[in-house]
């Protein structure tokens, strides 16, 4: 008897554990989703004095001056206040969703999470507000763009508070020597400047690179995501099931980058090509940072984000450069001047106590063009709005106005947002770094973006089922 | 009638009863702040992670009981998983043992004594407590395969085509070993201990028999710091399943988690990259499980094993 309390007792115990454990993981949360409805919101006629909270993941000096923006909203709004606080990322931000105390209003990096968050009914689905009378006529204040990164499956769960667009950097004082004196438009140009600007070692070695084609070459340039929209390339069918294998440009991207690596490094020899590339790459610089391989005129013509104009000031480089759209394949003409663009977005967590006032912020901060050309000049991305990207108080660079056309061109997207985050363009990575390596023979490409494409495929089967 | 049973029972007072009820209250209210941390901390992490491992759980929605589809899913569908598994196995069989002879060697080199000796252990132990980060980022400079002062010397030296490491699936994990090595400070100190300890009238004697340096080490070193070996080979494997910190800087530097081509991928990053990047964290739990698991028994093979090579000089404790 007097052994067999004690059993008892850890069983007794082991079972209130596990109950406590089942309901603990149970409390506050809710998956009903973000919200369906998009009958119009009334307007907010609630002036009662409230203290809103901001959480977003800015530090130091970008904190100080996004800080900056609330003067002029509380000035609109005199009842509401705005507690700001910095440096919170994803992470934190889901275990305050998680906790039930989340913040009124929370700014994010992470544009692969809004699928996620929109799925979930982590972020509320803004859409009825959107169309309510403290709405926003989203077709005449965003380009497309922004809301198809903002977006899920026609939920509005965020909308877009400064972004990056990708083209192409190019070396003016090495296109001038080479006798370059415009843009690459379509891939052969491109591919064809790339063998002018290229310059070999007595060793053979790469000394000067005109265009990099490696995929893993740092970690935005010729991502899935800006190839794919490049090629034109569609991330999902209509039944939604990944399309790596059934669309035919993701093929033919794998296809050109080989033979550009062949014939621009390897004198028509992939392999060799790939051996002096990847002996080039390993002593790039760091990416962030004045030792970055463009920066440094290691690389005469390269993709990038508008950020890296702020980096060629800093560094105060000696050669000139400018920047435009990148070209794109020589049979879609019509693609060139599109581009990439994903950025920050700003959302209400589920939860926010102060929603309505959260919505106020939120509008104001999105679509004041005083505050995105404030933030858009200190903060060196491109401002989201039609008014604030023509704004004459933008003080960016002549180089930065290419990536203002690029974000506004109807044809830059983002990649679709999905319940599995980046899942996709992960998967999509580890292939091209294989392909890039040569792990991969052209006649197994197919059946590796099929397998690519059954990996996304269960991925989406588990975040809907079993 | 057993020699227990004719003890006559002592009567316990009520008064002795209290008092030792108090001395049990005093005792728990100092073990409380340990209870506590193990209850919060340990016990409620696991049995929580228990229960997510089998529900489809992505920290933003309710966990949804999917009973044992994140432990069929793992085996049978996720690709990464055993990869992550080959590439952890990689560690725990080739980088433990030459850590360990690795650490034995320095280990002898140091023990003889002379004045210079303490310096010398200083220096050689010294590297392991560098931090697991900036030592990693220091080895992705010293490897780098152009600037990295190691490539460099090896063309010097007449290689012509030095390893790419980093760079390379085929080198990239000779390169962890390379940082490992360097860090064998803490695992060679332990064995320097165990050497230190050995009888000095073991080696007179063997000597008086006429045994050479190899038949010394062989049939006098080697049992007697046999126990320092298993303990280094046991904690070894624990932290090579668990590898992870050395694993995720180096590949985050030359290309993303995973990166050369998921040369680097190993089980702990890609419980990381499943719980916290792409938020399953109820597979996570799973893979987390079934490493303890595993874990486990690899220490439990190697204990039962270990009566074959472990020779204990105070062998009444075994």
């Amino acid at each position: 008897m007097k052994m067999l309390l004690p059993r008892k007792l850890a069983a007794v115990s082991l079972l209130a554990a596990v109950s406590l454990v089942i309901s603990g993981c149970t409390a506050g949360t809710d998956d009903s989703g973000g919200g369906a409805s998009v009958a119009p919101a009334p307007s907010i006629t609630d002036k009662t004095p409230v203290t809103v909270t901001m959480w977003s993941p800015w530090t130091g000096r970008e904190l100080k001056q996004f800080n900056q923006i609330f003067a002029g909203f509380t000035a609109k709004y005199p009842w509401i206040t705005v507690d700001s606080k910095g440096g919170i990322p994803d992470d934190k931000l889901i275990a305050g969703i998680n906790s039930g105390k989340p913040p009124d209003i929370a700014i994010s990096f992470g544009v692969d999470n809004i699928g996620k968050y929109c799925q979930t009914g982590a972020w509320q689905n803004l859409s009825s507000r959107i169309a309510g009378g403290d709405g926003i006529d989203l077709a005449k204040v965003f380009p497309p763009s922004a809301l198809t990164y903002t977006s899920y499956k026609g939920q509005q769960c965020a909308l877009p508070f400064l972004t990056d667009a990708f083209g192409i950097y190019m070396n003016d004082d090495q296109m001038k020597a080479a006798g370059i004196t415009a843009p690459p438009k379509t891939l052969t140009e491109l591919q064809d400047m790339a063998k002018k600007l290229t310059k070999f070692g007595p060793d053979g070695a790469i000394t000067t690179a005109g265009f990099v084609p490696w995929f893993t070459y740092y970690c935005c340039a010729m991502t899935g995501v800006n190839m794919g929209n490049m090629f034109g390339a569609k991330w999902y069918g209509d039944d939604g099931k990944s399309a790596f294998a059934s669309d035919p440009q993701w093929a033919n991207l794998f296809k050109w980058q080989r033979q550009f690596v062949a014939d621009v490094y390897g004198n028509g020899d992939a392999a060799a090509g790939t051996a002096k590339l990847k002996k080039f790459i390993a002593g790039s610089g760091d990416e962030f940072g004045c030792s970055q391989d463009f920066v440094r005129g290691r690389v005469a013509i390269t993709i990038d984000g508008e950020w890296r104009n702020a980096y060629m000031k800093d560094c105060s480089v000696k050669f000139g450069y400018s920047t435009a759209a990148w070209p794109v394949p020589d049979d879609l003409p019509d693609r060139y001047g599109s581009g990439s663009a994903g950025g920050t977005v700003v959302g209400i967590p589920k939860g926010a106590v102060h929603a309505d006032a959260a919505w106020l912020l939120l509008r104001f901060m999105t679509t004041d063009t005083a505050t995105i050309v404030h933030m858009a000049n200190n903060i060196n991305n491109v401002p989201t709005t039609y008014d604030s990207a023509k704004s004459p108080q933008l003080t960016l660079p002549e180089q930065f106005k290419p990536f203002l056309d690029i974000y506004a061109n109807p044809m830059s997207s983002w990649r679709p947002n999905t319940g599995i985050g980046d899942t996709d363009e992960s998967v999509l990575g580890k292939l091209m770094d294989r392909w890039d390596n040569m792990s991969v023979q052209d006649g197994d490409l197919q059946s590796e973006l099929q397998k690519a494409a059954d990996q996304v495929n269960t991925a989406l089967n588990e975040v809907s089922g079993p | 009638m057993t020699a227990l049973e004719s003890v006559p029972r002592r009567e316990v007072t009520p008064q002795a009863r209290r008092q030792h009820r108090k001395q049990m209250l005093t005792v728990l209210a100092f073990m409380s702040p340990w209870i506590l941390g193990f209850l919060i901390f340990t016990l409620y992490p696991m049995i929580s992670s228990l229960y997510f491992s089998f529900t489809r759980y992505d920290l933003l929605g309710k966990p949804k009981w999917v009973g044992l589809h994140n432990y069929q899913f793992m085996f049978t569908q996720d690709v990464d998983f055993w990869l992550s598994v080959r590439n952890t196995l990689w560690i725990v069989v080739v980088a433990i043992p030459i850590r360990v002879v690795f650490a034995i060697l320095t280990a002898m080199l140091l023990v003889r004594a002379n004045k210079a000796i303490k310096i010398y252990r200083t220096m050689f132990f010294l590297p392991s407590i560098a931090p697991a980060v900036a030592a990693s980022l220091a080895f992705v400079f010293l490897l780098n395969p152009v600037y990295g002062p190691v490539n460099q010397l090896l063309s010097k030296l007449g290689v012509a085509n030095p390893p790419l490491w980093f760079q390379d699936p085929n080198w990239s994990k000779p390169g962890l070993v390379l940082l490992g090595l360097w860090g064998i400070g803490d695992t060679m100190i332990i064995f320097l201990a165990g050497l230190l300890d050995v009888p000095r009238q073991l080696y007179e004697a063997a000597d008086i028999e006429g045994a050479g340096g190899w038949q010394k080490f062989r049939y006098i070193t080697l049992p007697m710091i046999s126990p320092v070996i298993f303990f280094s080979v046991i904690t070894g494997i624990i932290g090579s399943f668990q590898y992870f910190t050395e694993a995720f800087v180096t590949s985050s530097q030359v290309g993303g988690l995973g990166a050369p081509e998921g040369s680097l991928l190993f089980y702990a990053t890609h419980l990381y990259d499943q719980g916290f990047q792409s938020f399953r964290m109820g597979y996570a739990s799973a893979l987390a499980w079934v490493l303890l698991v595993v874990t486990l028994i690899f220490t439990l093979l190697i204990f039962r094993g270990s009566k074959r090579f472990v020779f204990y000089q105070g062998g009444m404790f075994r």
